[in-house]
């Protein structure tokens, strides 16, 4: 990094180097073959179940016109394995960790968070609130407001580290979501998770996703993800981390300038195991060719 | 694993369905092994978007060659390379075959672009002396690949096919049992690219007592290990446990995969 330029950014009172971090479910330990961790503004898990769980019917990934579909089922050792396993692998790095969590019901959430929030090299939580809500019929906790509110500040009162909710784009209103999750007590808004897509072989006629359904990722999301950061940087103080198909260090300012304090990176990984820092890279010529010195300058600085 | 530009100094049309390519290896620095692969970028555009597996077909000291079956956008586009142009590729990636020292004949069961995977391992026991036996099945003789290559390595190869109707389990079941297994001692099977042939090679192996082991083929994103779409189960014991294709294979004890 250029000495003259900071790079720092906070999400309420962790402060990360830079602003760029893995997508959960697209990153793991063997990348340090390819990435040097150390770089990362923080490290980002596949997100942790209570349980051990196995995944969706294969095929789990097929690929669409400038991204793809996952419907990986969120495949986990359980959060014993997670202690145990997963975390060790990534401690001996600088990069602070923000565990990702994932939950069939709240009190399994509120679960999960508590015995993570002990751990002192966890940094902060990011709660997938996305994934499906067995007890509601299958709707992600993250579709309805009432229930965001409330899962959010039951996890509140068994942590003070930082909680990040990452908000399902597969909603009416993405805004109504980021104001409950504020109020139920979050200190930051991933926006957001993958969109629900469907693909079809047209020889065949069956989907392409054995799960039927899945996520859509890649740059083709990209314009609807800088909408969304816009949309709920208008209703909401607090720290945005923009998710969903950045590719470049461009991509992932152009977010910022949506509104976003920080942006996570998933499929650009795998088309590219540097990408990560790659896109750190350019970030830095991008504020010696504009002569930035404080990249928060950049965070909401829309000219409309 | 890393990201590699080779320099491409062959892809050409072998058949009307596979292409092979050449590309310099010198800057590797890494040992390939036979079953181990190379997530291939086939395009600069985001369509296609994902790499494309490919395993190697034969490894020389400076150069690596495929063998890939034209099926889809990707390897449609892969066509397009042209010598001189560079391939972005990632890898040498996951585990390779193991082929005993100790051995003296080895099966090599392979259907379609499976003997991509194969031919390596031919390759590698001709330089251990030992000698392969191999059933090529395929749709068609023109279908056929590598047969002369593996000849060249001492292979003893039969030919099957489904347009001359001998391509079904139980003639192939039938050769290697009174054709091979009769009269030579088989120390290990290796398979890949058929199903029904690798429930055959699993079921044979077990029968005979012989070690085997399978290259498997999935649907993968990261190749990295990273996303877990290329799981398989394998069997522990009396239970089973998913596993990644990507990173844990692509190549299992073939009494350990559970073939779905």
């Amino acid at each position: 990094m250029t000495s003259s330029k900071n790079m720092q950014v906070t999400i309420g009172d962790l402060t990360l180097k830079n602003p760029i971090m893995p997508a959960s479910g697209a990153f793991g330990p063997e990348m340090e073959q390819a990435l040097d961790f150390d770089r990362l503004g923080a490290i980002v898990p596949k997100s942790i179940t209570k349980f051990p769980q196995p995944g969706n019917a294969k095929p789990r990934v097929c690929e669409t016109n400038g991204g793809m579909i996952n419907s990986i089922g969120i495949q986990s050792k359980g959060v014993e394995h997670f202690l145990s396993h997963t975390i060790p692998a990534f401690e001996k790095y600088q990069s602070p960790i923000i565990a990702s969590v994932s939950a069939e019901s709240i009190e399994e959430f509120v679960d999960v968070s508590a015995t993570l929030a002990n751990q002192a090299s966890i940094r902060g939580l990011e709660l997938n609130i996305s994934c499906p809500n067995l007890k509601g019929d299958g709707k992600a906790f993250g579709m309805d407001a009432t229930i965001t509110r409330e899962l959010i500040s039951q996890v509140r009162e068994v942590t003070t580290k930082p909680i990040i909710a990452k908000l399902t784009p597969n909603v009416t209103s993405i805004q109504d979501i980021a104001i409950a999750a504020e109020q139920g007590g979050a200190d930051g808004l991933n926006v957001a998770n993958t969109m629900l897509a469907m693909a079809i072989d047209v020889d065949t006629r069956k989907p392409l996703i054995g799960n039927v359904m899945g996520g859509f990722s890649g740059p083709a999301v990209k314009p609807i993800i800088v909408r969304m950061i816009y949309q709920v940087a208008q209703v909401s103080s607090l720290p945005i981390i923009g998710c969903g198909g950045v590719m470049s260090g461009r991509d992932a300012i152009e977010m910022m300038i949506a509104g976003a304090s920080a942006v996570q990176v998933g499929t650009a990984s795998f088309i590219n195991p540097t990408a990560l820092t790659d896109i750190l890279t350019e970030i830095e010529e991008y504020m010696e060719q504009n002569e930035i010195i404080e990249i928060e300058e950049l965070i909401g600085s829309i000219i409309i | 694993m890393q990201r590699h530009l080779a320099n491409v100094l062959s892809n050409k049309q072998v058949s009307s369905r596979y292409w092979h390519m050449v590309v310099d290896s010198t800057n590797l620095n890494k040992t390939v092994n036979p079953g181990q692969f190379f997530q291939v970028r086939c395009a600069d555009t985001y369509f296609p978007f994902l790499r494309r597996p490919l395993s190697v077909y034969r490894i020389n000291e400076n150069t690596i060659e495929f063998l890939y079956l034209v099926k889809g956008q990707g390897t449609s586009a892969m066509t397009k390379i042209q010598a001189g142009h560079s391939l972005d590729m990632m890898g040498p990636v996951g585990e390779g075959f193991r082929l005993d020292r100790s051995a003296q004949n080895i099966l090599l069961v392979a259907r379609g672009v499976g003997v991509a995977t194969l031919a390596a391992v031919a390759q590698a026991a001709y330089r251990q002396g030992v000698k392969s036996y191999a059933i090529m099945s395929a749709r068609s003789r023109d279908d056929l690949l590598a047969i002369e290559f593996l000849e060249d390595y001492g292979a003893e190869v039969f030919i099957v096919t489904e347009d001359e109707g001998t391509s079904d389990v139980e003639n192939v079941k039938r050769i290697i049992k009174e054709d091979i297994c009769a009269t030579t001692v088989i120390d290990a099977i290796y398979t890949c690219g058929s199903r029904r042939l690798s429930k055959l090679s699993q079921s044979i192996a077990n029968e005979l007592h012989i070690p085997g082991e399978i290259a498997l083929e999935e649907h993968m994103g990261c190749g990295m290990g990273a996303c877990f779409s290329c799981v398989c189960d394998i069997r522990e014991g009396d239970t089973t446990k998913s596993v990644r294709v990507c990173t844990e294979g692509p190549v299992f004890p073939l009494d350990k995969v559970v073939m779905e």
